[in-house]
């Protein structure tokens, strides 16, 4: 059953990977890479416990992490040219 | 009890794969980059909480259970956050969100210009909301 569960994450991973290479904008690619990330996670998990060592948790959670924060940065980064503060314009707030 | 418990992991696993699957397929099929959001919501919080669910129940009660806790936890809180910070960009670039179905409609055309919304030929098009 954890092999269905892997199998049909596979898939979505490869229709999501469809969508980031043949995105016409570069926010559909942020989006897909996200929840291409997503989908690793969940996939690390299933495939921890379909191996019987579910210490696979670990590199998951921290995998979570570097997704969030990858997706910030690079939505950050994309709109304002810089991570830290947009420059030359009002402040538009943080995203 | 053993095969029960079986039973509701592989129905939750089983429920997850499902949702994960159409998330994809949203992400394919889905016109523009807000309306593929909601297929990637669909993934990211329904389809990986009932996977680490149904991983849950598989594991019982151990330290593998309260990973598989804050593991949830933090996919929902950040996941929704990640998709509004990249919704927010999107909007701020100058995408703005299909309102209306044609399909013969050639969305490179919109663009937006010092804060407002401009829709070019707009004139010939059947009354809708507003786009400002």
């Amino acid at each position: 059953m954890f092999a269905a569960a892997a199998a049909a994450i596979l898939v979505t991973m490869g229709m999501v990977l469809v969508r980031a290479i043949k995105g016409p904008s570069v926010y559909d690619r942020i989006l897909a890479t996200n929840n291409f990330g997503t989908l690793t996670v969940t996939l690390i998990a299933v495939v921890g416990f379909l191996a019987g060592r579910p210490e696979f948790l670990d590199i998951a959670l921290v995998y979570a992490l570097i997704n969030f924060i990858g997706a910030i940065a690079v939505s950050k980064f994309v709109q304002f040219g810089g991570v830290t503060h947009p420059l030359g314009k009002d402040d538009p707030g943080d995203i | 009890m053993d095969l029960a418990l079986d039973i509701i992991s592989w129905a939750l696993l089983i429920c997850g794969s499902v949702f994960c699957i159409i998330g994809g397929i949203g992400m394919i099929r889905l016109p523009d980059v807000f309306t593929r959001m909601h297929a990637a919501g669909v993934t990211e919080t329904l389809g990986a909480v009932a996977i680490f669910m149904g991983l849950m129940v598989q594991a019982g009660l151990t330290l593998v259970t309260v990973k598989l806790v804050l593991m949830t936890i933090f996919m929902m809180f950040t996941n929704p956050t990640a998709t509004h910070a990249v919704a927010r960009a999107a909007l701020g670039e100058g995408l703005i969100p299909l309102t209306h179905d044609d399909e013969n409609e050639d969305l490179s055309n919109y663009v937006l210009a010092d804060g407002d919304f401009i829709e070019p030929d707009s004139q010939d098009k059947e009354p809708g909301p507003s786009k400002t």
